[in-house]
């Protein structure tokens, strides 16, 4: 077996047993990643020299008996939302093109501390606004199941590098669903913490209050070790929880007595796909053979996510946004005048500056949603728009904690349909929103979800299944999913896709 | 203009140029006209709120309920002058540099 | 005479004051907050708006806001929250101001000034509100320099500052004048900041417009201006002045009442003294407030009130009473001591405690001590000359080893040498004189007045007065009381 095909926990195993080093693991990786990136385009940014090097101090210090970190030794890719210090960060966008910042995010300084090996920065919609990864400045991103169709979004590049092996873990981000729907599209497991679980600090914001980091892989295992590195309470994140981490791996092993899992009838509406269906349902099957009970719950105000999300996210962002005006960092407008035949006026240089440096900067996406934001919060609109969909939120919020009280997880499809065709959604705005459908619940509610493999289409495309927990459920969530793939091997499938 | 009882709320041309100007943001006219039209249909899309009477339900901003988070007051090191300028796209070494500003804090 | 009985109208003012807080950090970082260093020296990711940075609320900047209000006898909102006010300007990098909009942490309080003088009647002024916000950078733009570009600082960004807004009670330049150095004291005294607006750790607004009583009763209400770019309490005044004025010219003018224009702002020229018309924005107020998601809100408990009381120590206005009854002093000595600070009124009750006497304390305070620290400046924490010293020289004047005025000089020399007071003392040749050569110089003055003594022979005792300055000429140290006395005696004992 090669080593790009060998999971994390394996790895690691065989990196304890001297079986291979960190520098054979990093370049069995680095030169994947060289050979399939053309094609996927999974990382913006690859560090061979710096992850070569983490790599070989990491095998002389355990060559040398010293103690060494979780991690150590283990490749792991970076969404490129993240502030590294040692490489670009671009948020896929022409605004932060060559953007250095000048601290690492808590989750990076957190990863270099457990002495993983940071392989590169990865792909994503321009910042974090997709579902698709067709928004990057830098270029689309494919699947590596049918290089036709999208990897899903906004984390597409961190879902596509561990599903074509060119990385065995990776981190994400999710604000709607960036990680668990692009990690159903991509045959991988994929989790949203709690809100508060990991520190935002260093993650570029897009959405302040529904933003979440969360670990990516090929298993519950993997995504286990990774989250156990990466939670923890952070003084430098107002937002952050301040309660103990709990041993997700050693909870991982805990045989699962008596789980009561929710299953929502509206999920099963005309939209969701027929194949992706029988695979939900079937998954319910696999999981009450295995002595979990299946319970109807109802999420009143599901219908009603995605309005609330499309306010909410938007307009945090506009303000969110603000900050990149050519000012301080980032793309400035170099005063080349243009020929938009007076259809702007500006009411000083400092003005245009800012308009033409903005313009220049940011993909239709992130403008339309800048635009969109800003006229919810503007005046005479805050309380029919923003303010209205705060107090929808609480509603949605409210469903789930009902709904927790009569099960324990809530199991459904993470996406209507599997991976689309790249192109497809991307001339109607509203139709990309709507791929959100399942995930943007989570995040309004602020509670944790997982999304894994469960089952595959006819043409060979990965179908995924979400659990959905209370807050600080995670343990419960990996425990679910570990469980689950115990007994079945869809999580264990590579694409054939991509040559080597 | 705020949504009316039984119009379909759409935002104008005009309604477009005004956001972009608040967003500091230069449109084409191509964009202009696209984009009036997309975020008209979203609006619409966001506007299905109203169905739902939100009349006894207080808005949820944070989805923590956590409350009285501090710092105290200890000086941590600051960044080196040339670290903060670094990424600057014009500096002189001591400050940032940008298109004349008029006037003390307020809208430019 | 103010301009309200000089013209038919009422000047109404409200001011707007924000005010730094004294915290070593900023408000949502630990860079410190020191003025006057070099361009962006105290910066960090958060201050400067970097992608990624994340505030997290300075306890301290809370707690002196709550002193802040509660000195200013404000309510307490058990539960307040920090808003996001969105503009773009180049001295706030974020984009936008961390501040609050509709749940400050205080509101409705009042703080009265009276002058002592009676210059005014006592003007209690209501504060609508009392909020904690982040301050924003700062901008330079040299004229001179004729390139396109300013320059911009941010050390200043993220400082913590207390927003304080009052009604519109103020009725006289005047007034509001006193005012402010009665709010900068209150909140000097209570360490709350330092409210230098040299240094830019107070600033203020102020809006003003005229009430004009109209011949069918009518009260006439000119436009509200708002008046920016006062550098001092002075400014302020005269920049009210100014602008009262100009209202009453442009109503006989125009009769344009409040309502008839936008609200205007105008900044005021120091060196022209004249108040301009600024740029008129036209979108400049949506802010398009929201509820800060990076930062969570706060509860106020009682119990953390009243622990917050216990801690502030007298506001100027009671101690003002306090001094008066304590020491038994005037009211106006207790007055022009509380006004100059907390660290004067230190040295003040140190000296009166040394004294034992607290009018002759304080004598010495406003005649010597203020008056020395007038001429040379500074600070009263820096003054050479410690309490212990000034009581010392008052014990011995109380002694009769030398006069008041004496005592003066060598108050003065002290000050000036910085040697202890028995050195100068005995530099000065002050000693005392001993009995035999009094005896001999009053019967030397006897023999060389002989109109003196006729005078006091003849009953006119105080002409015995005219003595003391020739026995002082003679021997610098005697002790006038006690030349009178002898002098008398031997007068007395003549045939």
């Amino acid at each position: 077996m090669t080593l790009t095909t060998r999971s994390a926990a394996e790895l690691a195993t065989a990196l304890q047993q001297g079986e291979t080093t960190s520098v054979e693991c990093t370049t069995a990786f680095l030169d994947r990643i060289e050979a399939t990136n053309p094609t996927i385009n999974a990382f913006l940014s690859i560090d061979r020299d710096g992850a070569l090097a983490k790599a070989a101090s990491v095998d002389a210090a355990r060559a040398q008996g010293k103690s060494l970190g979780p991690l150590a030794g283990l490749p792991v890719a970076v969404k490129d939302v993240l502030c590294t210090t040692d490489q670009k960060t671009t948020c896929a966008s022409k605004m932060l093109k060559t953007f250095e910042p000048p601290y690492d995010a808590d989750v990076v300084r957190r990863l270099r501390e457990a002495d993983a090996v940071i392989l590169g920065k990865t792909n994503m919609d321009e910042f974090a606004m997709g579902g698709s990864n067709e928004n990057s400045a830098y270029g689309l991103v494919r699947n590596p199941w049918d290089t036709d169709r999208a990897p899903g979004g906004s984390s597409g590049g961190s879902a596509a590098a561990v599903a074509a092996d060119m990385a065995p873990l990776a981190i994400g981000s999710d604000t709607g669903g960036s990680i668990r729907q692009p990690a159903g599209l991509c045959g991988i497991t994929g989790l949203k913490p709690t809100y508060g679980r990991v520190s935002r600090r260093g993650l570029i914001a897009f959405s302040s209050s529904l933003d979440q980091i969360g670990p990516m892989a090929r298993s519950a295992k993997e995504c286990a070790m990774l989250l156990q590195t990466i939670a923890g309470h952070d003084s430098g994140d107002s937002t952050s929880i301040n309660t103990p981490v709990p041993d997700y791996l050693t909870d991982l092993e805990k045989p699962l007595q008596g789980l009561r899992i929710g299953r929502v009838a509206a999920h099963f509406s005309e939209g969701l796909d027929p194949e992706v269906a029988e695979h939900v349902e079937q998954t319910f099957a696999t999981y009450e053979a295995a002595g979990a009970t299946i319970h109807e719950v109802e999420l009143p105000h599901a219908a009603y996510g995605v309005p609330t999300y499309y306010l909410i996210a938007p307009s945090e962002a506009s303000s969110n946004l603000a900050r990149y005006d050519g000012a301080h960092y980032g793309h400035r407008w170099d005063g080349t005048p243009s020929d938009d035949q007076g259809i702007n006026t500006f009411d000083s240089p400092l003005v245009e500056m800012y308009c033409r440096s903005r313009a220049e900067g940011f993909g239709p996406e992130v403008k339309r949603r800048i635009m969109l934001g800003t006229y919810a919060l503007s005046a005479g609109y805050y309380d029919a728009y923003y303010a209205k969909a705060l107090r929808v939120r609480r509603l949605i919020r409210n469903d789930f904690t009902q709904a927790f009280e009569k099960v324990d997880l809530i199991g459904g499809p993470v996406s209507a349909t599997p991976a689309f065709k790249l192109g497809e959604k991307t001339d109607d705005p509203i139709a990309m929103y709507l791929v959100d459908l399942y995930t943007v619940g989570a995040n309004l509610a602020g509670i944790g979800g997982i999304s894994f493999p469960c089952g595959f289409t006819q043409s060979k495309l990965p179908i995924g299944f979400q659990l959905q927990g209370p807050a600080l459920s995670e343990p419960l969530l990996l425990q679910a999913a570990h469980q689950y793939q115990q007994t079945t091997d869809w999580h264990l499938q590579r694409t054939t896709a991509i040559s080597s | 203009m705020p949504a009316q009882d039984n119009a379909e709320p759409t935002l104008t041309r005009e309604d477009v140029v005004k956001v972009a100007m608040l967003a500091r943001l230069a449109l084409s006219d191509a964009e202009l006209s696209s984009l009036t039209d997309e975020l008209s249909q979203i609006v619409g899309l966001v506007s299905q709120l109203s169905e739902l009477n939100t009349d006894d339900v207080e808005p949820l901003a944070h989805p923590l309920d956590s409350q009285n988070v501090f710092r105290e007051d200890n000086p941590a090191p600051s960044l080196k002058t040339a670290d903060a300028l670094r990424c600057a796209p014009r500096h002189d070494g001591e400050c940032f540099l940008v298109p004349a500003v008029l006037g003390e804090s307020g809208s430019a | 005479m103010t301009a309200e009985s000089k013209h038919p109208f009422t000047t109404v003012i409200g001011l707007e004051v924000h005010v730094q807080l004294q915290t070593q950090t900023k408000l949502f970082c630990g860079c410190v907050t020191t003025f006057g260093s070099p361009p962006n020296t105290q910066v960090c990711p958060t201050c400067l708006g970097l992608p990624g940075s994340l505030p997290v609320m300075n306890r301290r900047a809370f707690d002196l806001s709550l002193r802040a209000a509660l000195a200013l006898n404000c309510k307490i909102a058990s539960f307040t929250k920090w808003d996001r006010k969105n503009y773009f300007y180049p001295d706030l990098p974020k984009g936008y101001q961390i501040s609050q909009f509709d749940l400050p942490f205080s509101y409705e309080g009042y703080l009265e000034v009276v002058d002592t003088k009676g210059a005014f009647e006592p003007r209690t002024v209501r504060i609508i509100r009392v909020h904690l916000e982040e301050d924003a950078g700062k901008s330079m733009h040299d004229e001179t320099a004729g390139t396109a570009d300013s320059r911009i600082d941010l050390n200043r960004t993220g400082t913590p500052l207390c927003e304080i807004v009052t009604e519109p009670d103020l009725r006289s330049p005047e007034e509001a004048r006193a005012w402010l150095n009665e709010l900068k004291l209150l909140l000097v005294y209570l360490g709350v900041s330092d409210c230098n607006m040299q240094e830019g750790s107070l600033r203020v607004d102020a809006n003003v417009n005229l009430h004009i009583p109209q011949p069918d009763g009518r009260l006439a209400k000119t436009p509200i201006v708002e008046i920016k770019n006062m550098n001092s309490f002075r400014s302020v005044e005269r920049a009210l002045v100014y602008e009262t004025e100009r209202q009453w010219g442009e109503w006989q003018d125009t009769g344009a009442e409040i309502g008839s224009m936008p609200k205007q702002t105008r900044g005021w020229d120091d060196s022209a003294g004249v108040t301009r018309g600024q740029r008129h924005k036209e979108e400049s107020s949506d802010y398009r407030y929201f509820p800060e998601p990076d930062l969570v809100p706060v509860t106020v408990s009682e119990e953390q009130v009243a622990a917050v009381r216990s801690t502030m120590g007298e506001p100027p206005a009671l101690l003002r009473k306090t001094l008066a009854e304590r020491w038994d002093i005037p009211a106006y000595d207790a007055d022009v001591l509380v006004n100059q600070g907390p660290e004067l009124v230190e040295y003040f009750e140190d000296l009166a405690k040394k004294v034992g006497e607290g009018k002759v304390a304080s004598n010495w305070m406003q005649q010597d001590v203020l008056r020395m620290l007038n001429e040379r400046g500074g600070h009263i924490a820096d003054f050479p000359v410690q309490p212990t010293a000034v009581a010392d020289i008052i014990g011995r004047v109380k002694k009769g080893d030398f006069d008041t005025g004496r005592g003066k000089e060598i108050f003065a020399a002290v000050l000036e040498t910085g040697k202890p007071v028995d050195e100068v003392v005995a530099g000065m040749g002050i000693a005392a004189v001993d009995e035999d050569d009094l005896q001999k110089l009053c019967e030397e003055l006897i023999a060389e007045n002989p109109k003196i003594v006729a005078d006091v022979k003849g009953g006119k005792e105080q002409a015995a007065g005219g003595l003391i300055g020739q026995a002082k000429r003679k021997n610098p140290n005697v002790n006038p009381g006690k030349v009178r006395a002898l002098a008398l005696e031997l007068i007395r004992a003549l045939p």
